[in-house]
């Protein structure tokens, strides 16, 4: 009943409308406006160009009301040293464009509403100057030039290599969370193969070598404060996307072919809490990179460090083979597992031979 | 060199008045199978139309849940069926719907529904031809596409759904069936879709510029062609030579994902199972999609820059400004689109020497961009404008267009886009300067040509509803995207309530939604007018803008051949608006400089 009442309260509206419509149509037959070339009605015009002038200012301050009120909101907290160096040159550039978005809006919406159309008036023949191209060609051009400049020298000091006492962590994504790996007290990540990979050994580590014995893989990405880390970034079966928004850090994930990005954090989780004035804060690690259906749920906790602290938790950390003892039962008899591989390939050449 | 091209041009008139005095063609000779470029850019113009309505009710759809991530959605139950679990949208269908939308809107709308329509409708109007140069090939262009879009329209109501991995389709995501339902038989039919896409959009670029180049009337230069002419000659050029390396990238893709290739597959483990394939690079895949991808946003956007240069100079009752600043920046805006495509893939891993240099090449389009808008400003200045819906539509693109373009600069910045890549400010940017700024262009196109389409006018004052409250909308949807994208809002989500860092902006989402929704409703009095005024319009004249270019010299409803007698000669480029000492405020080209001694400059006293 409610369904058929909405339908007909529908139907009626577009009647009224449609009926309007004629009404609105047959009324400019009889006032002759119909008559005059298309675009010259007195009333449409002025309408339309005062129009265009409201939108400017109703508009304009509506956007800078927004920008003001959402101020706080869209500036995420800033916690890394190369965060500084983009927000910076973010807002610098923002300054610039935004010079020229309110210029040139103004001029749109003024001109077109200074320069309509009058029945006695005749438009200003003007074809072209090229001075005035060549002034307005060399403008952006410069502006342009400063500005790739200033994003080049930023760019090559992010991307540069990392330093060498840098804290290595590999970050790896899979369908649909993320696994780090820290390297333990050798400093050293232990090989890895996809073609290891487990229910229990998610990110195929070779076990036998020796590098690998004292890595950890815990449920937080742990950072220090203050001192350089790298991740190095592996995905395991699509392409994911490292994101941690408050470090301004971005870095696809990929099958097949190892990232890294580097950065230094500025900000422990303690500082942000109090900075913030949120006893809950916690820095995130989002997925950037469409992954499947699972993919706006790749959340995974970063929390930084006092290095002293992140000593300690380092500390705490148990192996990865001391959680799974069981893990180097596979790993122990290197001759069992290639008379495996062997086997395998005896099968692929068979299906080969078969073709 | 002209002599010759003269005595060609006189065979083809023969062929055609024969043609039309000894052969009446049946209903499906002249409606469906037809070869005449007028009825297939209105074919193409239909179907265009219909994708747009197709593709904007999917972001309707979308929005929902992106507005109210927390509602339950039982009332959609009747058009989505299993796709609503227990009154929540399915997260797949959730991203198969965001990755339809934008294949339909990119490619099926903004490419075939707009240089479709107007390539083919205006072509050979505005440069003096009987028709294209070939009109079987322009047929079958329009019947590929028409086959692709049958096929892509099936996979929508696949079980396993449609597409899924978003319009850029990235492999291993794309080329693997267990990652994703919408890499099932989705896929497949998307990629058929594409393929068969792909087909029709050469059939078309070669003859779009075989026509340009070889049947222009006696007179028409190079240098008096009409910016719609030019914009449509380099955008063809454009598609001709990057959409080949998408069908490439595309018959790769479906190697890999039914012949076993590792064209882009390595290492990967994925559904407890390690797979095979080793050595392949899904960086290859995005190189070749985007060689593609980025002159196809060129694509989509170019012809609108003439459309809509075209519809300022006309009803700003002035020459357009720079008509060869025009052309030039065209140029190189053309030029530079091919060597701009990795700056869609800073943060893809790729060396960061090469982000520098697509990072240079990238911010050097702004300054054709810039002139663009310069020359637009300068023809409103001191012009005598009228409002019509068309101008009304121009004035709306040049400020999205500038709103979008803007934010360009700050992508286009590899340091930037560290943060900004994958968010919605990246939505923002390109739904402005390309999403929103060409169908401005389009309904700028639509408005301004349809008494030539159609032999009757549009309604101004619906037109003027339908602009204010689309232009309105666009910049309440967009505008606040920009914040959601400094604040790191990744784009695809289904919802952000998982993260305490996207936690805020939820009455903004609720807003940017209701927005969409009316602007999506205005599209409709749209529709109506355009229907409405197909049937009960009231008739145009022959030339209702007071425009100069070529097509208004034909009958309101031109006929097969176009010009009843003799194609007529140019003389004139088609900006002689207001020309100070001329009776009228215009001289259509085809006037000759002997009859307007009064208004002649002092260079052109040679040609009278």
């Amino acid at each position: 009943m409610i369904t058929f009442a909405i339908g007909l309260s529908i139907i009626l509206l577009i009647v009224v409308l449609f009926l309007l419509f004629r009404i609105g149509t047959l009324a400019s037959i009889f006032r002759g406006s119909s008559q005059r070339a298309s675009g010259t009605t007195k009333t449409s015009n002025k309408v339309n160009s005062a129009l265009l002038l409201l939108f400017l200012f109703v508009g304009g301050a509506a956007f800078f009301w927004s920008f003001a009120r959402y101020w706080d909101e869209m500036n995420q907290p800033l916690a890394s040293v190369h965060g500084e160096w983009t927000d910076s040159l973010f807002w610098t550039t923002m300054i610039v464009i935004g010079i020229v978005f309110v210029l040139t809006q103004i001029l749109l919406f003024v001109y077109s509403y200074k320069y309509q159309h009058q029945d006695n008036k005749r438009a200003y023949y003007y074809p072209h100057n090229n001075k005035i191209e060549i002034v307005w060609t060399l403008i952006p051009a410069v502006v342009m030039a400063l500005l790739v400049f200033a994003g080049w020298k930023t760019w090559t000091k992010i991307t540069s290599a990392a330093p060498e006492d840098a804290v290595v962590i590999e970050v790896v994504g899979k369908q649909f969370n993320w696994i780090v790996r820290y390297p333990g007290a050798d400093g050293k990540l232990g090989v890895a193969d996809y073609k290891l990979i487990d229910a229990v050994n998610e990110l195929g580590v070779d076990f036998s070598d020796p590098n690998a014995q004292d890595d950890f893989m815990p449920m937080q990405l742990h950072v220090p404060k203050g001192k350089p880390v790298l991740l190095k970034i592996r995905a395991r079966d699509v392409i994911h996307s490292v994101f941690m928004p408050h470090f301004r850090l971005k870095m696809d994930a990929v099958p097949g072919m190892p990232t890294k990005f580097w950065f230094v954090p500025t900000e422990t989780t303690n500082d942000m809490r109090s900075k913030t004035g949120n006893p809950d804060f916690n820095y995130e690690l989002a997925c950037t990179e469409i992954c499947g259906r699972g993919h706006f749920a790749m959340r995974f906790i970063v929390v930084v460090d006092e290095p002293e602290d992140y000593e300690e938790w380092v500390a705490q950390q148990k192996s990865f083979v001391d959680q799974n003892p069981d893990i180097l039962a596979k790993f122990s008899n290197p001759s069992q597992e290639r008379l495996v591989m062997s086997k395998e390939a005896e099968k692929a050449e068979e299906i080969k031979s078969e073709l | 060199m002209s002599s010759a091209d003269i005595s060609i041009h006189k065979d083809v008139h023969h062929a055609h008045d024969e043609h039309d005095h000894h052969h009446d063609q049946n209903f499906f000779e002249k409606y469906i199978f037809s070869q005449d470029h007028k009825v297939i850019g209105k074919q193409f113009l239909f179907m265009g139309i219909l994708w747009a309505f197709i593709g904007g009710f999917l972001s309707i759809l979308f929005r929902l849940q992106l507005g109210w991530p927390e509602a339950t959605f039982t009332f959609l139950e009747p058009i989505l069926g299993g796709w609503i679990e227990n009154g929540k949208l399915n997260p797949e269908f959730y991203l198969a719907m965001v990755t339809m939308h934008g294949t339909i809107m990119v490619f099926f709308v903004l490419t075939a529904g707009l240089s479709g329509t107007f390539f083919n409708f205006l072509i050979p109007l505005q440069i003096g031809a009987r028709d294209m140069a070939s009109g079987f090939m322009n047929m079958l262009s329009f019947w590929f596409f028409f086959l692709a879009s049958v096929i892509l329209f099936i996979s929508l109501f696949l079980d396993s759904g449609p597409a899924g991995g978003g319009w850029t389709v990235y492999p291993p995501l794309s080329a693997l069936p267990q990652a994703i339902e919408g890499s099932k038989s989705g896929m497949t039919l998307w990629l058929i879709a594409m393929a068969l896409f792909i087909v029709s959009q050469l059939l078309g670029g070669v003859n779009y510029i075989t026509t340009v180049i070889n049947l222009r009337t006696k007179g028409m230069s190079m240098t008096k062609m009409p910016l719609t002419i030019w914009s449509f000659f380099l955008t063809a050029i454009l598609g001709l030579l990057s959409f080949p390396v998408l069908f490439s990238a595309a018959l790769l893709l479906i190697f890999d994902r039914s012949f076993g290739t590792s064209f882009y597959l390595s290492d990967i483990y994925i559904a407890g199972e390690a797979l095979a394939n080793t050595g392949g690079s899904p960086i290859l895949f995005q190189h070749l999609f985007w060689f593609l991808g980025h002159p196809e946003v060129y694509i989509v956007i170019l012809p609108s820059f003439g459309m809509v240069s075209e519809v300022i100079s006309t009803n700003a009752r002035k020459p357009i400004f720079g008509y060869r600043a025009m052309i030039g920046s065209l140029l190189g805006i053309a030029l530079l689109s091919f060597v701009v495509w990795a700056h869609h893939m800073f943060v893809t891993g790729m060396n960061p020497f090469l982000g520098s240099v697509f990072m240079f090449l990238t911010l050097i389009i702004a300054v054709p961009s810039a002139v663009k808008v310069f020359n637009w400003l300068a023809t409103l200045w001191r012009g005598n404008i009228r409002f019509t819906a068309a101008m009304m539509f121009s004035i709306g693109f040049v400020s999205l267009f500038i709103a979008g373009g803007l934010t360009g600069i700050i992508l286009g910045n590899s340091s930037l886009d560290i943060h900004l890549h994958d968010t919605y400010f990246v939505i923002a940017h390109f739904h402005l300067v390309m999403g929103a700024a060409a169908f401005f262009g389009m309904f700028t196109g639509v408005y301004h040509w349809f008494p030539k389409m159609f032999g009757r006018m549009m309604d101004e004052k619906l037109g003027y509803i339908h602009f204010w409250l689309t232009f309105v909308a666009v910049y309440l949807v967009f505008m606040p995207m920009h914040y959601l994208g400094i604040a790191g809002f990744p784009r695809r989500y289904y919802s952000w309530t998982t993260f305490d860092s996207f936690s805020m902006f939820g009455d903004l989402n609720a807003f940017i939604s209701i927005a969409a929704i009316i602007g999506f409703g205005a599209q409709f009095i749209f529709l109506f007018n355009f229907i409405y005024s197909i049937f009960k319009g009231r008739r145009a004249s022959m030339n209702p803008w007071h425009s100069n270019t070529l097509e208004w010299t034909t009958p309101p409803l031109p006929g097969h051949g176009n010009w009843p007698g003799e194609i007529p000669a140019v003389y004139r480029w088609p900006y002689d608006y207001s020309k100070p000492g001329a009776a009228e405020d215009y001289i259509p080209q085809t006037v000759p400089f002997s009859e307007t001694q009064s208004s002649n400059l002092p260079h052109e006293k040679d040609l009278e």
